[in-house]
């Protein structure tokens, strides 16, 4: 085993076709996942009469139009769902469906199914793909042009990023998971922190988080700039894969296993930049502003722009859309609404934390839950987490992307404040003149009970 | 998609760091079909919310803008939006990962310059616009009358200059290609999906 390359290294040489002279290499691509906004994708391909050259390695996956609520859908969403089947019936793609069973939240799906494997390269026109990485896997969002580059050719060109690792060393407090791990990491470093990186998560928080805490920590990278999170792969991801309807059996998941565990950074790996954290000093994070680098605990205050230098003229603008005092406790930042789901915190995990803190409780704001996929919906009622839910008063709805992007319809209303388990507070993401509040799932909770920001561990005594 | 060399026209400035894809485009506007054009989408919200945006008053052919500009989503309509209003042209301390390649395969140049550069470009322009120039060959622009070297990639230069498409560079490696993939699959059978 070579003691000097990194997990990114194995993993790029692994795939690399070949090399172009200025250093761009050609990546042979594994798993390529589209959704309805590839249909730019498609008509390329069609216009210039070609064939999709892997079928087999390409799955559709409806989710960011997709319904969650009853009633009627608008017709320019219809229109979306229906092409991306269209383009799947004709090019012979595999496609879960709006009313599969094994319908979500693409980034959900994949892990869920075991078409995300250890050691694979997975592209999808989405930059959430990074959360791939969580088992070990070069996984990176692409654009429309390099969509269809990947459905004609299944490679794509790519410059090899700079490794940087991000330590966690300790253990984080109960109460703080991995979404305020990734908060944290990018209030200190910026949301362009990480750009040009691939970032390899390590440290004794991350081996002891679950694979849907890594997938969240993942997820996240490409909020502090980076395209790709990487983890290495373990037990943990092993027990997780076994027996996913597309996971390899028998031989082949011997000799799998086998390949996966030299997935890793040898001992004498050198990173282009490394940053260490003590995870039990991270509380419970939540942002403030309008870029996920606005972040602070929530035990602190709303900052004062005049004292972040070079910063101050963003703050000043953020808290002019967020409608926020300087110096005001956060606790005391009164929300509308609250929003459970997506990609980054839709799983079984997350919502389990959240109807930790909801059990026996009523939200004093309304709210909307939309489970990460079908499979998850099905596991959370078949737990009674949304009965939790329904009974709290919140409104339990079916999987998609929903409010983290609105795209289907699902909107926070101008000048509402959402405390939102999602990835992006920028300005309008969650409608126009929407402002959101990133936090955990279980933050969100606290947000529910409490009508305002809230620290969730004090809710949590005497409960799991 | 045809190349470009050089061009002319106007610069303005967008002084704010972080200007996201959202911003770039509004989710709710990529449903709509690319034949009809996306200039009118480009910072929309934003533009109506201020009436003195500066694309509210101009029509340039170059931004000049803060740092980790188009960064977030993989949303290549964030350039249509762009080039379909006229831009040509980005100069900036930094860009997001995704949205720099989004913009070299649409024409679009993604200069990146030191902040030092950008303050200055950015005190010069104001709210008004100024003339400008790129030159692609030379990497070099002039901007209010301020000369400014930025950094381009090679392959990037000539994919901007020739209009080139990938897919016809990456035919030319069919046979390599197809032999990789026949290896990888007959040394790793677990990277096929199972079933």
């Amino acid at each position: 085993m070579n003691l000097h390359s990194t997990l990114l290294d194995k993993l790029w040489d692994a795939h690399e076709v070949l090399r172009r002279e200025d250093g761009t290499s050609l990546l042979w691509v594994d798993r390529h996942l589209v959704h309805e906004g590839s249909h730019h994708a498609f008509a390329k391909l069609k216009s210039r009469g070609m064939p999709v050259a892997q079928p087999a390695l390409t799955f559709g996956v409806v989710d960011h139009y997709a319904p969650t609520r009853a009633g009627d859908v608008a017709a320019d969403i219809r229109k979306m769902i229906r092409t991306l089947g269209e383009n799947a019936a004709e090019t012979g793609i595999r496609l879960f469906d709006l009313h599969d069973p094994e319908q979500g939240i693409v980034h959900v799906v994949g892990p869920e199914q075991g078409l995300t494997l250890p050691g694979l390269l997975i592209n999808c026109g989405d930059s959430h793909t990074s959360t791939h990485g969580a088992f070990g896997a070069l996984a990176f969002g692409v654009g429309a042009t390099e969509v269809a580059h990947i459905l004609a050719t299944q490679t794509i060109w790519q410059k090899r990023p700079k490794s940087m690792r991000i330590t966690f060393d300790g253990q984080c407090a109960a109460g703080v998971t991995a979404k305020d791990m990734a908060l944290h990491w990018i209030a200190a470093l910026g949301a362009d922190g990480a750009q040009g990186y691939a970032v390899e998560y390590a440290g004794t928080a991350v081996a002891a988080l679950s694979m849907e805490g890594r997938l969240t920590l993942c997820n996240l990278s490409i909020e502090g700039g980076a395209r790709m999170g990487l983890v290495a792969p373990d037990d943990v991801t092993f027990d997780y894969i076994k027996g996913r309807p597309f996971a390899p059996t028998g031989a082949a998941w011997e000799a799998a296993v086998a390949d996966w565990r030299m997935l890793r950074s040898g001992r004498e790996s050198t990173f282009a930049r490394e940053v260490i954290f003590d995870a039990k000093k991270i509380a419970p994070t939540v942002t403030w502003g309008t870029s996920p680098e606005e972040a602070l605990p929530i035990t602190a205050k709303v900052p004062v722009p005049d004292q972040l230098g070079g910063k101050a003229d963003h703050a000043r603008a953020s808290l002019d859309y967020m409608g926020l005092t300087a110096g005001m406790p956060l606790t005391d930042v009164k929300v509308d609404q609250v929003f459970i789901g997506s990609c980054t915190n839709g799983r079984i995990e997350d919502l389990r934390m959240a109807a930790a803190v909801l059990r026996g409780r009523k939200a004093v704001v309304p709210g909307l839950i939309s489970p990460g996929s079908a499979q998850v919906k099905k596991q959370a009622e078949d737990e009674g987490l949304a009965q939790v839910f329904t009974q709290a008063g919140l409104e339990w709805a079916a999987s998609g992307c929903s409010m983290c992007v609105g795209m289907n319809g699902d909107l926070v209303d101008a000048g509402k404040r959402c405390a939102s388990s999602t990835n992006r507070n920028f300005k309008g993401r969650q409608g126009r003149g929407a402002r959101t509040h990133l936090m955990s799932p279980a933050m969100v909770a606290a947000a529910a009970v409490t009508g305002h920001l809230a620290d969730v561990r004090p809710l949590l005594e005497g409960r799991t | 998609m045809s190349g470009w060399t050089q061009i002319s026209g106007s610069a303005v400035a967008l002084p704010d760091a972080n200007i996201d894809t959202d911003q770039l485009i509004p989710a709710r506007f990529m449903s709509q079909s690319r034949a009809d054009g996306y200039g009118g989408f480009l910072l929309h919200d934003v533009r109506e919310g201020t009436p003195g945006h500066p694309l509210n008053h101009h029509t340039p052919k170059v931004l000049v803008t803060g740092r980790n500009f188009g960064s977030g989503s993989s949303r290549e309509a964030a350039v249509y939006a762009l080039v379909d209003f006229g831009i040509r042209a980005v100069f900036a301390p930094s860009f997001g990962d995704i949205f720099a390649g989004n913009a070299v395969n649409n024409g679009l140049l993604a200069a990146q310059v030191d902040q030092a550069t950008i303050e200055t470009l950015l005190a010069h322009l104001g709210n008004g616009a100024e003339q400008a120039h790129v030159d692609l060959s030379t990497s070099r622009a002039s901007i209010a009358g301020i000369e400014v070297r930025f950094a381009l990639n090679p392959v990037h230069a000539r994919k901007l200059i020739n209009g080139w498409d990938d897919i016809d560079l990456t035919a030319q490696h069919a046979d390599e290609i197809n032999a990789f993939c026949a290896a990888r699959h007959a040394a790793h059978s677990w990277a096929m999906p199972a079933t």
